[in-house]
């Protein structure tokens, strides 16, 4: 039996040669420091992303992409279709951990200087996926065919056509037509199902392939600093002095964290169950309160607060800028400190961009400057508020209940933009 | 780079061909896919006179939600070629028809009565009756319709997602 199986991979392995590159890529020598818990991210995300082509080719077998039947088929999926909402609730949450995991896995990286010469390009190979996973993330969001996808999109053809001359022609291209409708949904069906994810496949190619070639990077050390003339010679030194064969050394680490990440990600699944759909995307329905998924969260804060008159500027130019920042990175500070605790100026910017992008995803949460669109109750005002109060207590009284603004008294506190300028207390 | 006359051999010369043919392939090929794709940009303004139905539906001195067909279509598009809009009949046949989308980023904005503003659900946008601006981040009053009364109807011209590339709705 076991000869039989050794002489059929013999005669694959004649064919394939295949053994002796996996051989050299198990074996390859990686520092013995870079074997560390903070290494796990990025062979998370991978595995996450191979969870989501698995799930996403399921779904795509039953999900159906025209725009009078998508919304039909999710709500198929979620009720009807054998163990449909699992995988709607996997593939879902999925999209969730990706993102999570590749923003950890970025800050780990960046903090780590793992950019530096001579790993420029992994970084930019980096910064195609972190784009393409947020392009999956929002495509994805308007597969899921309802009232947040429709006004999700009206939201992307708003801000297209902020476009200096050309804005209505950006606008009809990304929603191919005139209006939000049949096309606009096949066209992000193929974004989502075909477009990114090849470039995803594509260029997590070109990001393993790079991480393998110039190695993994070192646990930086305060004072090491990087030279581009004598960098590559003093990493080959340390990995052949204190190093160690990637299997089973390394990968062990990767192999436990994505494994707890798979069973995390189950679980998740399991107890929060599918993400939507909310309501039809009958645009006629005008009683929604439109939010992106969480990640986007921060954004839609964003253009709540920021001033008018920046907005479109800010709009336009913002992500050019900050995108170009990101991929300019490794060419602005390609060598030099790698370690955090010699670069106190990127712990700051991290501090600085956790903080602002949670502060603002907080503040999305409930949305501070919008009206709560339901409040108008028609309750009538308590008579225990208008007792004892002075003629034009009274008046305004009159006022307030004629205008209805007199917000469901059930609410011990009650938000909303208009109670909190014009509500009164006992 | 001028390649040394012994190496102009045939099959140096066929390698050449080879791409220059390429090339024109390539060139021919991207006409029609790049046309493709980029289509529903060539087409300047998809507009038309839509009825929004008889004059009398709208009491004069309200303003009510409204709703039509978008007359460019397609079999496949299901609810979403239903557009709502806002009909605002001051007197006789004086109106203002304010398309649903909020100027700021393309949200419904919705009526209400009581206070007599329109509010958007999204970033805080607030108009008065007459669409014009009276709080938060919308950069103009709310998009307008031309409209038209004939035969007894309210007539609109619409067909686009208005926004500020493109406002006349």
């Amino acid at each position: 039996m076991m000869q039989a199986f050794k002489s059929v991979a013999r005669w694959l392995d004649e064919r394939l040669q295949l053994g002796q590159t996996i051989a050299e890529v198990a074996a390859h020598p990686v520092p013995r420091s870079s074997a560390s818990w903070w290494y796990v991210f990025g062979s998370a995300t991978l595995v996450v992303f191979i969870l989501q082509v698995v799930t996403g080719i399921c779904l795509a077998t039953v999900y159906t992409p025209a725009a009078n039947r998508a919304w039909d088929s999710l709500i198929y999926l979620n009720y009807q279709q054998p163990l449909g909402w699992y995988l709607r609730a996997l593939h879902g949450w999925g999209s969730n951990f990706m993102v999570a995991l590749m923003f950890v896995h970025m800050i780990q990286v960046f903090l780590f200087g793992a950019y530096k010469f001579p790993r420029e390009l992994t970084w930019v190979a980096g910064c195609v996926l972190l784009l393409s996973t947020l392009g999956m993330a929002f495509t994805g969001q308007v597969l899921r065919f309802d009232q947040n996808a429709y006004w999700g999109l009206g939201i992307g053809a708003s801000i297209a056509g902020r476009t200096p001359i050309i804005g209505f022609k950006v606008v009809h291209l990304i929603l191919g037509g005139p209006i939000i409708a049949g096309e606009t949904l096949s066209r992000f069906f193929a974004l989502h199902v075909f477009v990114i994810p090849g470039l995803l496949i594509a260029f997590v190619g070109l990001h393993l392939y790079l991480v393998l070639r110039l190695g993994i990077n070192e646990w930086p050390m305060p004072g090491r600093i990087v030279r581009r003339n004598s960098y590559i010679k003093e990493y080959e030194e340390l990995v052949h002095q204190d190093g160690e064969p990637f299997m089973p050394f390394a990968a062990q680490k990767d192999l436990v964290f994505a494994g707890l990440i798979i069973l995390s990600l189950l679980v998740v699944a399991a107890i929060a169950g599918p993400i939507g759909p909310n309501g039809q995307p009958d645009p006629t329905i005008i009683q929604t309160v439109p939010r992106p998924d969480f990640f986007f969260l921060w954004l839609f804060s964003l253009f709540a607060l920021l001033p008018p008159w920046t907005e479109t500027v800010l709009m336009l130019t913002g992500p050019v800028a900050v995108i170009g920042l990101l991929f300019a990175l490794p060419f602005i500070s390609g060598t030099g400190e790698k370690s955090w605790r010699r670069r106190p100026f990127s712990v700051v910017i991290v501090i600085l961009a956790v903080t602002l992008v949670g502060t603002l995803t907080w503040l999305g949460t409930f949305s501070p400057w919008s009206p709560v669109m339901d409040a108008w109750s028609a309750t009538p005002t308590p008579i225990d508020y208008v007792k004892g109060r002075t003629p034009l207590e009274l008046q305004g009284a009159v006022l307030v209940q004629s205008k209805d603004l007199v917000v469901d008294t059930n609410h011990t506190k009650p938000e909303g933009f208009l109670f909190n300028r014009l509500s009164w207390t006992k | 780079m001028t390649p040394s006359p012994e190496k102009t051999s045939r099959r140096n010369f066929l390698f050449r061909i080879g791409i220059v043919i390429n090339v024109i392939g390539a060139a021919l090929f991207a006409i029609p896919v790049v046309g493709y794709v980029l289509s529903p940009a060539r087409r300047f303004t998809w507009l038309d006179w839509i009825a929004l139905g008889p004059v009398t539906d709208y009491p004069e001195q309200q303003t009510r939600l409204a709703e039509y067909i978008n007359p460019f279509k397609k079999s496949w598009d299901g609810e979403t070629a239903k557009i709502p809009c806002w009909v605002r009949r001051m007197a006789g046949e004086q109106f203002q028809v304010f398309a649903i989308n909020c100027t700021h980023l393309g949200c419904p904005v919705r009526w209400f009565a009581e206070s007599e503003l329109f509010m958007c659900p999204c970033h805080g946008g607030v108009f008065y009756s007459d669409g014009r601006h009276a709080s938060g981040p919308p950069p103009r009053p709310l998009y307008q319709y031309k409209y038209k009364v004939e035969a007894g109807k309210l007539w609109i011209y619409a067909g686009e997602l208005p926004t500020l590339g493109e406002p006349e709705a």
